[in-house]
């Protein structure tokens, strides 16, 4: 035993400060991160593949991915729209304020989703919203139902794209365009042919980034849902319920396509940024 | 006036300014002296306590090992460097509602941690304040990494090495020559990770009991007051939560700020 565990000691190098500092890193990381995400895949299929498919029989279940799919697809088209115009408005132009702007566009990541979502009741509320009154009058329903659970997805999904777009077209300067411009191509020509191209891989990366936290958002949809199983219910929210009622296998199901979706964007993510050659590298998503 | 300006102004209007201007007009329109009131109850005090104190634990446990981990991808070689650099993201992917679920049931009592502590320290994770913090812990731990990363990469060897030449110790090299260098990073990334714990809504809800006094954070504290239709004492409480992230994107703004302003010139005697 002594002579192998000397023998041992010749082989692997003294542990020091080089290996323990990796150690370290990769054991926090396992213990924090690597170990809940297992547990999800472990927990969907605890008993198999047969009743992990089971699961999606369930009616509830369906009219949530339905519901989360329209959140989504509201949420991406418009905030892509805003985050467009405003990198185009913005970043070549220097004027007085620029940086306070640029903050507040990036207010929404700094707001707490459940106040963002408590803003929209005050705001629509039939009963206690400050419009609530013109709302009613209207005919239209936004809280606790699928507008205001868009608009919730809008508020905490808008930053994104803009935050991608600016800084690289603040980089590329204004050149090709003033050529198009004098070669005789309107405004929106030289957008389409010039500009969008320019930035298009930055485009599809704050596109993974909306996508993904939409799909996935929780607090501030909580808020403004009602929380109504098969009507105002949409996939985290639908975790939540099934895992509060016991109903686990169901949650672990939900969760696990969850999970998937941040699985896909995460892997995008990184060939885009390897797409921008490590431009916007080791930037977070949040 | 161009179109995309107007757009801008136009969509910030309706999605930003119009539901921060209802939370404002709320919450003056309720008064200043019911406001102090409604906003130092014991019960929201108590959930200040808990979500200000236990997130600053959980940003500055981050603040420790984001660095080590930072380090550790900067500086190192090893097998699995790539996935964990990629998993370090995976916080920020992974929608929170699903991290809640998966650290609840990890940390209950029959969990792949929480039977071991439970046997060996007697330690209850979820559903208590422990549980509270994990999964700050996991929400935060991103910030720290991915601010401190590129300021490593930018810190030249020889400095290091002009210091090791001149006789200091690594002990004495790492206090003195690369810590100062790294610390605007580090504040900033863990100055993000506070806010952003604070905030945190859906993986805390799941692994907290939500019981007042105990472990009930103040983003569940408002919702409950809007299911007890007590809008004023909701309307207040967002306020406070508002006001705060107003005053950290300040202080985070700051801490960059300077952070630049130190990379460009760095102070003398460092």
């Amino acid at each position: 035993m002594r002579s192998w565990l000397r023998s041992m000691q010749r082989i692997l190098p003294r542990p020091s400060a080089a290996h323990l500092i990796p150690l370290i890193a990769c054991l926090y990381v396992g213990v924090i991160i690597l170990l809940p995400a297992l547990e999800v895949v472990a927990g969907a299929f605890a008993k198999g593949l047969a009743p992990f498919l089971e699961n999606f029989q369930s009616e509830e279940l369906r009219s949530a991915v339905l519901l989360t799919l329209r959140c989504t697809l509201i949420a991406v088209p418009a905030n892509t729209i805003f985050g467009l115009a405003a990198a185009t408005a913005i970043a070549r132009r220097q004027f007085p304020g620029k940086a306070l702007l640029l903050s507040v566009i990036d207010l929404p990541f700094s707001i707490s989703p459940v106040v963002v979502g408590l803003m929209l009741v005050l705001l629509y509320s039939p009963t206690n919203g400050l419009l609530g009154g013109i709302v009613s009058s209207l005919g239209w329903q936004i809280i606790f139902s699928w507008p205001g659970m868009a608009l919730a997805t809008i508020i905490v999904t808008f930053p994104f794209m803009a935050r991608e777009v600016i800084p690289l077209l603040e980089e590329e300067g204004w050149d090709q365009e003033e050529a198009a411009r004098t070669l005789g191509a309107s405004d929106w020509q030289v957008f389409w042919k010039v500009t969008l191209p320019s930035v298009r891989w930055a485009v599809l990366y704050g596109l993974i980034l909306t996508t993904a936290r939409a799909l996935g958002e929780f607090g501030a949809v909580a808020v403004v849902s009602g929380n109504i199983a098969g009507q105002t219910q949409t996939l985290p929210l639908f975790v939540e319920d099934a895992y509060k009622q016991y109903d686990t296998e169901l949650a672990y199901g939900a969760a696990l396509v969850l999970a998937g979706v941040g699985l896909v964007s995460l892997l995008l993510k990184l060939f885009v940024e390897q797409m921008l050659g490590g431009l916007r590298e080791g930037e977070p998503m949040g | 006036m161009s179109w995309s300006w107007r757009i801008t102004w136009l969509y910030l209007a309706l999605v930003l300014f119009l539901p921060l201007g209802a939370l404002a007009l709320k919450a003056a329109a309720v008064g200043p002296v019911q406001f102090w009131q409604l906003a130092t109850t014991p019960e929201a005090l108590a959930t200040y306590r808990i979500s200000f104190g236990l997130a600053l634990l959980a940003a500055l446990v981050n603040g420790v090992f984001g660095v080590v981990i930072a380090w550790a991808l900067v500086r190192c070689q090893f097998p699995g460097r790539r996935l964990l650099d990629s998993l370090i993201d995976l916080p920020f992917a992974l929608p929170t509602a699903v991290a809640g679920l998966a650290l609840a049931a990890i940390y209950s009592t029959n969990g792949w941690l929480g039977a071991p502590l439970l046997a060996l320290f007697g330690l209850k994770v979820s559903f208590t304040w422990l549980g509270v913090a994990i999964a700050m812990v996991f929400i935060s731990l991103p910030f720290v990494v991915r601010s401190v990363e590129p300021v490593l990469e930018a810190l030249e060897v020889d400095q290091e090495e002009a210091a090791w030449c001149l006789g200091a110790s690594s002990r004495q090299t790492l206090l003195k020559v690369v810590l100062p260098q790294l610390m605007p990073a580090i504040l900033a990334g863990v100055a993000q990770g506070y806010s952003r714990a604070v905030g945190e809504y859906g993986s805390v809800v799941m692994i907290s009991s939500n019981v007042p006094f105990r472990d009930l954070i103040t983003p569940t504290l408002i919702i409950q007051k809007l299911e007890e239709y007590d809008f004023a004492s909701a309307t207040v409480i967002g306020m406070v939560m508002l006001l705060f992230s107003l005053l950290s994107l300040m202080v985070i703004n700051g801490l960059q700020v300077w952070g630049r302003n130190w990379e460009a010139n760095p102070p003398q005697g460092v």
